[in-house]
């Protein structure tokens, strides 16, 4: 149905939500009915993607990156092995590639067919990445819509957007912050955010840590 | 297929709005509704590529004018009406009416964690050798099939650099129709953003797609 | 722009469906939204280039969800509003609040009679000779303008055969922004199918289109 709204929010009115609670729980229960499901199985799908596989993950590959050289350098050759050793990979995540930011050339991912997203280190991708102004503009507009993030890279960086097309899903090691010489993995981990390991943003600097 | 999915480069749709502190699912039936689409795959029968061809196959206006979830809802509806293992007017009635098919092995709540460590690779064996290498100049083929595809609109017919080979890969051109696993070898591809865009294109922006071989001719 | 309007070569959309002694006006409404317009451009407000910018730089997902008529009166709402004939309010309000300032003379039904009979002729004496003759091959430019454009994106980067000059014609891209007239030589251009559309398409199909000098180059 036509909305005389201007944006893609997943915001949905009274009816419409109600309608989708009945609709989906009408085809769970035939599925349980039917002994195609069983309910544990998606109760623990649930909890598995709202509680144990999220961004942390990919943190911790970030964080990893920026104090073991040698971790570094696998983690560009081979990213699946190198995330794997870490114990992360499987669904949307048997192909990994690691994107690396550095002051001249910055990354970003996006998926202009669907929403194909790294899930084995990132969880599953925020509304906005699935959405049509992201797919949409991405590849044609990267700068705009980085502004619309409120980065703004200098004028001669040259920005390399990598469309999921494929199985392969796509890490970016954003670059580490100044000031965080001796840091522990644990603690630098907590300045990558989500959105700079797709590209959309950049690792906190140490002052943004409350 | 050229459907609404097929969104790179397109405008019109206002910025990108990032909501803070986005929660990982909107509303319950969203949770359940991405459950029941992972659940369902191999009692199902289906493949990735036909499932994501089933979220595209419709009207662009419905894509376009549907949530994201909604979309996926849809798509493992038409999927299960297809493959007989539920019927209209059990989806109206909201419980079983008819014998239910016989379904390859139920996923149990002990299993998830293994089927997700596992996933799907796509890689597969292959005795051909690659007809590209990294630095050959590519041509993106002109192809419109109405059937599932992963080559983006955008592309077709533009010149970019293989910049990777990386790999024999199941096909999602047949994949998806059921016509077989038909490995292919696939690249990444780099494009310039002007190349792709025009004089407007950003000079400093290049696009990398990951391409099989069979949407690509020597340039 | 690469809005929803751009249908050409789209999927997805179904069968064409003609309608049995289909009324020119399928409610009463409906012939109001023509009859609205029609009047609105006699008054001269606007062009009829800015009107179509402003009808496909409609979010896509509401285009396509709109009906003809329904796409008519929403781009004339938000034509009111851009031109300052009307405010959200008076929107809103269903009637006048302020005068409209820049009122021209009321549009009378002789003037709108005189319209129909006379219509409004695009052709302008030409700026300079044509670069191209009948028989020429041209490629269509690749080109991704954000603003109005009548080049499909279907057309882009594919060669085709100049098969007439139709003459000098007002340039949509630039009098729907307001930048003038400009005109610009006018040429038929003939594709094959199969250039358009891949190699196992129809090769008996040939597409024309009309595209304008500024968007054709020699390949």
């Amino acid at each position: 149905m036509a909305h005389d709204h201007h944006h893609d929010h997943d915001h949905e009115h009274g009816s419409e939500l109600s309608d989708m609670q009945l609709r989906t729980r009408a085809l769970e229960t035939i599925l349980i009915e039917k002994g195609y499901i069983d309910p544990a199985a998606i109760d623990e799908l649930i909890e598995t993607y709202e509680k144990k596989i999220g961004p942390r993950n990919g943190a911790q590959v970030v964080a990893k990156s920026w104090v073991d050289p040698q971790f570094r350098k696998w983690l560009f050759e081979d990213g699946t092995a190198a995330i794997g050793s870490l114990g992360f990979g499987g669904r949307s995540g048997n192909h990994l590639v690691a994107l690396e930011n550095t002051p001249s050339v910055h990354n970003m991912v996006v998926c202009t067919l669907c929403s194909c997203y790294p899930w084995a280190v990132l969880g599953l991708p925020p509304l906005w990445y699935k959405s049509a102004p992201y797919r949409s503009r991405t590849v044609a507009d990267p700068r705009g819509v980085l502004a619309d993030f409120g980065i703004a890279l200098p004028k001669d960086t040259e920005i390399r957007v990598w469309d999921s097309t494929a199985e392969l899903r796509y890490l970016v090691v954003p670059m580490r912050p100044a000031g965080t010489e001796g840091w522990s993995e644990e603690k630098l981990a907590e300045l990558v955010t989500r959105d700079s390991m797709i590209g959309t943003g950049v690792a906190k600097s140490p002052k943004e840590l409350t | 297929m050229n459907g609404g999915q097929d969104l790179g480069g397109m405008h019109g749709f206002g910025p990108v709005e990032p909501e803070p502190n986005e929660p990982v699912f909107h509303a319950e039936w969203e949770k359940r509704a991405f459950a029941l689409t992972l659940a369902m795959a191999r009692p199902g029968g289906w493949n990735i590529d036909m499932g994501r061809f089933a979220r595209e196959n419709r009207p662009a206006g419905e894509y376009l004018a549907m949530s994201y979830y909604q979309v996926w809802f849809a798509a493992l509806e038409s999927m299960m009406k297809e493959r007989d293992l539920v019927a209209e007017d059990e989806i109206a009635a909201g419980h079983s009416l008819h014998t239910p098919k016989k379904v390859e092995r139920v996923l149990s709540p002990a299993d998830v964690l293994k089927v997700l460590h596992r996933g799907g690779p796509t890689e597969r064996e292959t005795n051909t050798k690659p007809a590209f290498k990294p630095g050959d100049r590519v041509r993106a083929k002109t192809i419109n099939p109405p059937t599932h595809t992963r080559l983006p609109r955008y592309v077709r017919g533009r010149i970019g650099e293989i910049e990777r080979v990386i790999g024999c890969h199941v096909f999602p051109d047949t994949n998806s129709l059921g016509a077989g696993e038909n490995p292919q070898w696939l690249y990444t591809v780099r494009f310039d953003g002007r190349e792709l865009w025009g004089p407007q294109g950003d000079p400093t922006a290049t696009v990398s797609v990951d391409a099989w071989e069979p949407y690509l001719v020597p340039a | 722009m690469n809005g929803a309007a751009d249908m050409g070569g789209m999927h997805g959309f179904g069968p064409v469906v003609p309608e049995d002694n289909e009324p020119v006006f399928h409610a009463g409404w409906e012939g109001h939204s023509f009859a609205l317009n029609m009047a609105t451009g006699v008054a001269g407000v606007w062009n009829l280039d800015a009107f179509r910018f402003k009808r496909e730089s409609l979010p896509p997902a509401e285009y396509l969800n709109l009906s003809y008529y329904g796409l008519w009166t929403r781009t004339l709402e938000l034509m009111m509003l851009e031109y300052g004939m009307a405010t959200p309010a008076e929107i809103a309000a269903g009637h006048a609040i302020a005068p409209f300032e820049k009122a021209p003379q009321p549009v009378t039904a002789a003037q709108c009679a005189n319209m129909v009979r006379c219509g409004s002729p695009y052709n302008r004496p030409a700026p300079a000779p044509a670069l191209f003759k009948v028989g020429d091959k041209v490629r269509a430019k690749n080109m991704h303008p954000t603003y109005h454009t009548r080049l499909p994106r279907y057309a882009r980067g594919h060669i085709g055969e100049v098969v007439r000059i139709v003459g000098c014609h007002v340039f949509p891209d630039s009098n729907s922004q307001n930048l003038g007239e400009d005109p610009h030589w006018l040429y038929t251009v003939r594709f094959d199918g199969r250039d358009l559309w891949g190699e196992g398409s129809d090769p008996t199909v040939r597409v024309c289109i009309e595209a304008w000098e500024p968007y054709l180059e020699t390949p």
